[in-house]
């Protein structure tokens, strides 16, 4: 869909137009009251479930949460998914043509901000006709979202769901995302991000980064499980050549991701997630900025999760306890670490489905109530 | 619902915020939501009672009593409430003095092992006590911490408690006029009402 009214940024800057791509799944019902929206994490798009094709090896990143009879019923809920804007999956983005000057964007494309987004996100629901929510969904940077949401347009947010998310980056994930920033900035091919024009990309630094990052979502216990010391030919080669099978499925990630993302993106993406901290407009006081909140929340975290630890989650949910809004709160027990909110999780799942399914049905008694 | 939260709910004020500690299924806070137009939070451990919470639309966080109330602010909450748990708490004096930190009152139920069958089983059977309400063997029994009436009372004393109002019932959680002649002997569980004195 494609939006002619300028749309200001956190940075002072000035998207004049742009277009969102996204993908729905269910049917919106007459009185609108079934629409849930769908914060994809720093990797993912508006591809969230199902096949495009019969030749797809993979569905989209959350299928295990979204479809018919899955937690995210799209026999019941109007289900909308889209690609941010900075994307590179079809949303205008740093490999779009800036109209300004007709050349590619690359690195002149604006940095944004959580909040951007969910203006951007707000502008496609009115678009559809979508005055609120049944529920914002979304897990890490999507659970960032989720949170802007219900503070930036409470009145248009019912249920509010943040998995495996933090209320701002700790000094620790931020130097996670520089090392991963500069990776990428320092490879040959990057061309100070104008890598398209020179018709290269930063293979080696996307695909350092990706690595790097695959790691931080991964646990301990879930590379152990997965690869042990497993040695790739059987025999160590005292070389710097690949030993172990935990080098090579990195290296594998790393060169798969790269090959398929925009390096531009990446570093817009993770420069949002470095600067989410909704409470520094309340001077750091978190339960101060949530007091104009109305939604109810649903904040779940995994127990193996050292990127997002469960203690991020849970200063979410003491600033929602201290500012009177209704939470509530799961840590799961999960080895998948921060990975984990894209695994199908009993009690992980259990619990989103009962959330969503109670606060259909208190709006359908509602509705009922007001004719 | 269970007679004991009845009587508990009979006791909270009409829009009061309640915190409920060991919360369940969310059977009390679900009561006064519909009933007493309260606003509470519930408090649990169990996944699967975490989930019966959010299908009655009841707020719960998951926390372990023992270590999780912390991070409750002071004076946060009108009324915390525990139910039948104290005597499971590591620590039962530190978590009474949380629960009055956390709340301008607390409503805390116990199991009176001054009970006349508790005596029985000790002093004629020479057995740790078991009963429907204590069912447990004295190995795995999730209750470290049991006390009478009068050791509460102590406690209450020694932690500068007020007793607001006691109620003391039988294992069907009735009253029963006899009881109250010699509630340390007769009684099988006590629902305090609880405040610090100003």
């Amino acid at each position: 869909m494609t939006f002619d009214e300028p749309l200001p940024l956190r940075s002072g800057r000035v998207l004049e137009q742009y277009e969102l791509v996204y993908e729905t799944y269910g049917t919106l019902n007459a009185d609108k009251s079934n629409a849930i929206l769908i914060c994809h994490a720093l990797s993912g798009h508006h591809h969230a479930a199902g096949y495009h094709s019969a030749e797809d090896t993979k569905p989209g990143w959350w299928n295990d949460c979204i479809g018919p009879g899955k937690a995210i019923d799209t026999d019941r809920y109007f289900v909308l998914s889209l690609n941010n804007l900075g994307g590179c999956h079809g949303s205008t983005g740093p490999t779009s043509i800036n109209p300004a000057t007709g050349k590619i964007w690359g690195p002149d494309f604006p940095v944004f901000a959580v909040r951007d987004w969910v203006k951007s996100q707000a502008r496609l629901a009115d678009a559809l006709g979508i005055s609120s929510w049944l529920a914002v969904v979304g897990g890490s940077l999507g659970g960032m979202q989720a949170l802007r949401w219900s503070i930036d347009y409470p009145e248009r947010v019912r249920a509010c769901a943040i998995i495996a998310s933090a209320p701002k980056l700790t000094a620790q994930n931020i130097g996670f995302n520089e090392v991963a920033r500069q990776a990428i900035i320092n490879d040959p091919d990057f061309h100070e991000g104008r890598y398209i024009e020179h018709n290269a990309y930063p293979k080696q630094g996307l695909s350092l980064a990706r690595m790097l990052g695959h790691i931080t979502y991964l646990s301990d216990e879930s590379m152990r499980d997965k690869f042990g010391r497993d040695l790739r030919k059987g025999t160590l080669s005292f070389d710097y050549d690949v030993d172990f099978q935990v080098e090579s499925y990195l290296r594998y990630q790393g060169e798969q991701f790269s090959a398929n993302f925009d390096a531009n993106t990446y570093l817009l993406m993770t420069k949002a997630l470095d600067y989410f901290d909704p409470a520094a407009d309340h001077d750091g006081d978190l339960a101060r900025c949530l007091a104009q909140a109305t939604a109810r929340f649903l904040v779940i975290s995994f127990s193996t999760d050292w990127r997002f630890a469960p203690a991020r989650s849970e200063e979410i949910v003491n600033a929602l306890i201290h500012s009177k809004k209704e939470v509530t709160y799961l840590e799961v027990d999960a080895p998948q670490g921060h990975d984990a909110f894209l695994f199908p999780i009993k009690p992980y799942v259990n619990a989103l489905t009962a959330f969503l399914a109670r606060n259909f049905d208190d709006v359908q008694r509602e509705n009922r109530g007001a004719h | 619902m269970r007679i004991d939260l009845e009587l508990i709910a009979e006791t909270i004020p009409k829009g009061a915020r309640v915190l409920d500690l060991g919360c369940g299924s969310g059977e009390l806070l679900a009561h006064l939501r519909d009933h007493h137009g309260t606003v509470g939070l519930g408090v649990e451990i169990e996944t699967d009672r975490i989930l019966d919470c959010i299908k009655q639309g009841v707020p719960v966080v998951q926390k372990d009593l023992d270590t999780g109330l912390g991070n409750f602010l002071d004076h946060s909450f009108d009324i915390v409430v525990m139910s039948q748990s104290l005597q499971q708490m590591k620590a039962p004096h530190r978590t009474l003095a949380e629960m009055l930190r956390i709340g301008r009152e607390a409503i805390v139920t116990i199991p009176n092992f001054g009970f006349w069958n508790a005596r029985r089983y000790l002093t004629f059977l020479g057995r740790m006590p078991m009963s429907k309400l204590l069912p447990y063997g004295w190995y795995d029994t999730p209750n470290i911490h049991m006390c009478t009436l009068r050791d509460f009372e102590d406690l209450c004393r020694e932690q500068n408690v007020r007793i607001k109002q006691r109620t003391v019932v039988d294992s069907q959680h009735r009253s029963r006029k006899l009881i109250n002649l010699m509630p340390n002997f007769l009684g099988e569980v006590a629902i305090y009402h609880i405040e610090n004195n100003a």
